[in-house]
């Protein structure tokens, strides 16, 4: 089966507009997340798409499902983790639940906070992952990454032709991903900033689908203007 | 939902826009799947329309002959997966005399406004035609087969003298579906084809008689005769029908020029020829082609034309599609990923 995961556990720490979670913030007729998961609905290649919701906020968002109309027998609403790993985690749980632990089952995760995502990138992260057994969607990087462990000095300036920068969805074989990151100490989970990290510890191949530059995250203030100016509407602070 | 509009903006620059699809409960929200490039979308690309003219309809997306895949019908009149053609014509308000595609106030799609190079796409149930179990990559070209099924229904209308021979002047994509259904309507009448390239008129296999224009016998009569070459060609192609038709006859004009041409009106008038003009096509002519595309035969048929199938997945893509277009003998269509 195909499974589709709106991920919004975070609660939006490094953005002052509001108090609710970036998520929640209206971009267009309404907010952000509802955005996103508009486009995984209107895939039906997924079984079924999960939304993770920081519990504070699942009756909130069970109210704006209700308030916008989103209506679709494939949505399911779970709690999210303390992290997206966690989150995931939790998804997978409930999938394994309802539909059963099937060798084939794959997971396309994304970010909440990504609602300009295509339905291309979506499809060929479904092609990729049912192909490959993982994939992640990255643009090649434009700027010069320079590396600098101590923060203060430049250590090595990594050959920019061989670094992308990493965007979303992110995709997996459910159970594959399951077991590693069970395997994992509580050390290495802490470590871990990105899912695909998971495979890549494990000596894992990961396919790269190719994501647009559009595709951004919905994090700071600045990338909030600058979503709404591309949506060509009204900008608020 | 946040929908992605690829738009021309300048000749042979697409950029993206992005428009908020709002729910509509009369609306269906359509994903296209494979979109077929037009002469006219070629004409935009590659800048060859009048500036005045680009400064008005720029930016805009291109394409106007595509067929897509349900997403989601609020009034569950298409069910979710329905294959469907996409109808470009926005109607005008009336007299409902008219057709829709003549009316006063009309619109269409990838001509002043956007086409359907679009991620999704949201249209009023009339404006889309089930299509299921038709082959995509031909199913894409319904518009253009459109077009002849309109033409051969006011030919109908209005020819009133014998249809022994009709003659189709051109040899390219238009002259191919007109000739075609031509055939198919008047099976007793002699269909002859009248073109440039040798290459070309060995593909109407169904006609009955082709000539290359500096070969077609001067004493050559036809009684009716349909314009199908467009372009520069247009003049020496009306004139030569003229020359060649018999009194009463009746002349369809199809091809899009985009000059005034002069013609030999003394022998329009000595020989009291009627000029009908017909452009694009209305939903009856749609549900008309989707009926014939219903038929394999049909499908087979119309697949001699679509020369190549690309897969399109980014403006690059777009791009390079367009670019393979022009040196296509006949139609080319983009699987729209």
């Amino acid at each position: 089966m195909i499974f589709g995961a709106v991920l919004a556990g975070g609660v939006g720490s490094r953005m002052k507009l509001a108090d609710m979670p970036k998520q929640f913030l209206p971009l267009g007729s309404k907010p952000i997340i509802l955005q996103t998961l508009d486009k995984f609905l209107a895939n039906d290649r997924f079984d079924a798409v999960y939304v993770a919701i920081n519990g504070d906020w699942l009756l909130y968002f069970e109210d704006l499902l209700q308030k916008y109309g989103v209506q679709d027998d494939r949505l399911r609403v779970v709690s999210g983790g303390n992290d997206r790993n966690e989150s995931i985690m939790n998804v997978i749980a409930d999938l394994n639940k309802t539909f059963g632990d099937n060798e084939d089952d794959v997971i396309i995760t994304h970010d909440a906070v990504r609602p300009f995502v295509t339905a291309r990138i979506i499809n060929e992260n479904i092609d990729g992952v049912l192909q490959y057994g993982m994939c992640d969607t990255v643009i090649p990087a434009t700027d010069t990454i320079v590396c600098s462990p101590d923060g203060e000095y430049i250590s090595s300036v990594p050959l920019r032709s061989e670094l992308y920068q990493g965007q979303t969805p992110q995709s997996f074989n459910v159970r594959q991903l399951r077991d590693l990151y069970q395997s994992l100490t509580a050390e290495q989970k802490a470590q871990l900033t990105d899912a695909c990290k998971i495979f890549t510890l494990a000596g894992k191949r990961v396919r790269l689908i190719e994501g647009e530059v559009y595709n951004i995250k919905i994090t700071t203030v600045s990338d909030y203007k600058i979503a709404q100016a591309i949506l060509g509407g009204k900008i608020s602070d | 939902m946040i929908n992605t509009v690829y738009q021309l903006i300048a000749p042979k620059v697409i950029s993206v826009k992005f428009e908020e699809l709002k729910p509509d409960a009369g609306q269906v929200l359509v994903r296209p799947t494979h979109l077929a490039i037009c002469h006219a979308d070629q004409r935009y690309y590659r800048g060859l329309r009048d500036k005045q003219t680009l400064e008005k309809k720029l930016p805009m997306a291109l394409i106007h002959e595509a067929v897509g895949t349900v997403i989601r019908d609020p009034k569950g009149v298409f069910s979710k997966g329905d294959q469907v053609i996409l109808i470009p014509n926005i109607p005008g308000d009336g007299p409902q005399c008219v057709e829709e595609n003549y009316q006063r106030g009309s619109r269409f799609r990838s001509s002043g406004t956007d086409g359907f190079l679009q991620e999704y796409i949201q249209l009023p149930h009339d404006r889309l035609v089930e299509a299921n179990n038709i082959d995509p990559e031909v199913g894409a070209i319904s518009e253009f087969i459109s077009i002849a099924v309109h033409a051969s229904k006011r030919f109908e209308r209005k020819a009133v003298t014998s249809k022994d021979v009709i003659g189709v002047w051109g040899d390219g994509n238009l002259g191919y579906v007109v000739s075609f259904v031509l055939k198919r309507r008047y099976p007793q009448s002699k269909i002859v084809v009248i073109g440039q390239n040798t290459a070309k008129l060995q593909y109407f296999s169904f006609a009955d008689e082709t000539y290359l224009d500096y070969e077609f016998p001067a004493d050559y009569a036809v009684d009716h005769a349909f314009e199908c070459t467009g372009g520069e060609g247009c003049q020496a192609a009306i004139n030569s029908i003229i020359a060649h038709i018999n009194p009463e006859g009746l002349i369809m004009l199809l091809g899009v020029s985009e000059n005034k041409v002069p013609i030999f009106t003394r022998d329009v008038l000595e020989k009291g020829l009627t000029m009908i003009g017909s452009s694009r096509s209305s939903r009856e002519d749609f549900e008309r082609v989707a009926q014939l595309l219903k038929q394999p035969n049909m499908q087979r048929r119309f697949k001699t034309i679509v020369s190549e199938v690309l897969n399109v997945r980014s403006i690059q893509d777009i791009a390079h599609a367009f670019e393979r277009d022009i040196n296509n003998p006949f139609k080319t269509v983009m699987r729209w990923k």
